[in-house]
């Protein structure tokens, strides 16, 4: 496991060379310098102050010594000042991110807790109506619009039954709130986005535990077992389950970046206080330090999250262990 | 062999339906101009807003515009994005792939992690960060998906080519001196051809879905040129007194990225051996 280890952390080395470098190749192949912003704004500044800019954003030096910066600054985590609010960017990050946490660790529960079942059973009982009634199902999440899906439901129990909040994460009257009551309120507004967001995102996972377990039932070990007359449900639960979702781990770890990225649409349509509309209010505005933060803390969140998966995948699966000895 | 794969997809009745939809789709885009009952682009004030009826069988938007009528044009618009979007996407995918699990080693080992590299960042944030910056247009569009959505096929065609690059037939087309590019072009790639096939049929359906997202943030095709994103998006602002025009965009787009995710995986299961021994 120590050889393993060591082997997988070294490897994010180069991953996070490339994330450092592909961030910094956006920022300059942009059109326009973050100095136009400030410049091109205000009539007065002349040519001669424009160069001065440049020469206090670091801009006139070669490209590899604006790496190297970038890169010690990327080691701090100090993407710069929002261009808006002159704010630091990681701050502004610091801000959004538990509330984009929490979205995304909800729905990834609610998408694990439906699809396991669902795609275990579609495997043992293949082409029944259930196994074609689900796939159409999951696929129609997939397939769904999740703005415009959002926007009906938002009407139906936001406006036509009045049940549900449509909008933020907080009601205004929420600081006089005790503690039940916030925690009932924000369960409130987390219902809409969490339940659409979860049954979009539930292809994926649900697909890969069906073709998983397929596999799974294909084996000897399962044919022996089943041969030996062993009860059907210890066989699907005890022997088969087991081993087909172990790779899952993996998968749940891939999923995040189309969580964060899905979040771009969704928190800007439902005015949630996360990272996404941070993001695409960053683009919007074209706040470079933010939006290259937002970037950034996005694919440091994957790698983490990649990481994470491999390692409990290792742990939980020896063959994985000594096979990359 | 194409007979039995023809026969499986028959006889898998959601890959079936999914054919049905994609084919209803090509036709209509394919048949608009004469299809059509109205001009797309039209505008008639006098008529706005109305709901579905005789005249106009799924109504009129705020300008007068036919919606049955726009739609129709704009099957035109969702499908030449999914298809070029794919098309860009294939040709790098499948070259890199080819490429990485032909040569192995350094090559194989430094395009892999590009690719791992790409899969970090969210893709959509790529997309909107380029679209962004640059004129959104239909042409931006398409090419930006394709430019982003490469790399899982990339991957699956290594896949594919490090099974086969061992394989007798390979080696002895390396042993009598054939061109590295015929072995690419005769030996491996049509033996990669089914992932390709089913992550291309995806990849469409995920391309329009794509372009309706951008649409509803402002940043897709752009008006007066009818995309079923754009209609759901104007329908938005009129969704409480003109639900026709955000309900049948909507629909429009979730049948055809279904459909082409039914037949998508109708294909896998036709093409992949394994599933069907």
């Amino acid at each position: 496991m120590a050889n393993y280890l060591i082997k997988r952390l070294l490897y994010t080395i180069p991953m996070l060379i490339g994330i450092t470098l592909i961030t910094f190749a956006i920022m300059h192949i942009v059109p326009g310098k973050p100095t136009d912003f400030m410049s091109d704004m205000n009539a007065r500044v002349s040519a001669d102050s424009k160069i001065k800019l440049a020469r206090l954003y670091g801009l006139d030096k070669p490209w590899y010594e604006q790496y190297w910066n970038w890169l010690k600054r990327f080691g701090k985590l100090d993407f710069g000042n929002s261009f808006k609010d002159g704010r630091p960017s990681i701050k502004k990050i610091a801000e959004r991110l538990p509330a984009s946490l929490l979205l995304n660790i909800l729905s990834l529960t609610f998408i694990f807790c439906a699809a396991v079942p669902i795609g275990i059973y579609s495997a043992v009982r293949r082409n029944s109506l259930f196994d074609k009634a689900m796939t159409v199902f999951v696929f129609a999440g997939f397939s769904v619009p999740a703005f415009w899906l959002a926007l009906l439901l938002m009407i139906l129990f936001g406006l036509k039954l009045g049940l549900l909040p449509i909008s933020g994460l907080h009601s205004l009257d929420y600081s006089d709130m005790g503690f039940f009551s916030r925690v009932l309120d924000t369960s409130k507004h987390l219902i809409l986005p969490v339940v659409i967001s979860a049954f979009t995102g539930l292809a994926g996972l649900s697909r890969y535990a069906r073709s998983s377990m397929l596999d799974v039932l294909k084996q000897d070990y399962i044919k022996t077992a089943y041969s030996l007359g062993l009860p059907e449900n210890k066989i699907i639960f005890y022997y088969a389950a087991k081993n087909a979702l172990l790779p899952i781990i993996t998968i749940l770890g891939l999923s995040l970046p189309a969580l964060i990225g899905g979040g771009f649409i969704f928190e800007t349509i439902f005015a949630y206080p996360g990272m996404g509309r941070l993001g695409y209010e960053a683009v919007m505005a074209r706040d470079y330090p933010v939006v290259m933060a937002v970037g950034s803390i996005a694919a440091l969140l994957t790698l983490l999250g990649n990481l994470i998966a491999d390692l409990t995948y290792a742990w939980a699966d020896p063959r994985i262990r000594y096979r990359n000895r | 062999m194409l007979k039995i794969y023809w026969q499986r997809i028959r006889h898998n009745k959601l890959a079936a339906a999914g054919l049905v939809i994609i084919t209803v789709l090509t036709l209509a885009a394919l048949l608009s101009s004469f299809v059509a009952p109205y001009d797309p682009v039209g505008q008639n004030i006098s008529a706005r807003l109305q709901g579905p009826g005789a005249a106009h069988y799924l109504g009129t938007d705020d300008l007068g515009r036919d919606v049955f009528s726009r739609m129709l044009y704009g099957s035109r618009i969702s499908l030449s994005i999914g298809i070029i979007a794919v098309g860009i996407a294939v040709l790098i995918g499948t070259a890199i792939g080819i490429i990485s699990g032909y040569f192995g080693g350094k090559i194989d080992s430094l395009l892999m992690r590009l690719v791992d590299i790409v899969l970090c960042f969210p893709t959509f944030f790529l997309i909107l960060l380029v679209i962004a910056f640059l004129e959104p247009s239909i042409y931006n569009v398409m090419i930006v998906i394709g430019l982003t959505s490469w790399p899982g096929l990339a991957r699956l065609v290594r896949a594919q080519v490090l099974t086969i690059r061992t394989r007798e037939f390979v080696q002895a087309a390396e042993l009598i001196g054939t061109s590295r590019l015929k072995i690419f072009f005769i030996h491996l790639l049509p033996n990669t051809i089914s992932p390709i096939i089913v992550s291309a049929t995806l990849g469409v359906g995920d391309a329009i879905l794509t372009e309706s997202g951008l649409s509803f943030l402002g940043l897709g095709v752009q008006p007066p040129m009818p995309s079923w994103g754009q209609m759901l998006t104007l329908g938005k602002d009129y969704i409480h007194m003109a639900w026709w025009l955000s309900l049948f965009p909507g629909l429009a787009i979730l049948a055809t990225v279904l459909g082409f995710n039914l037949l998508g995986e109708g294909l896998r299961d036709a093409l992949d051996p394994r599933i069907n021994d």
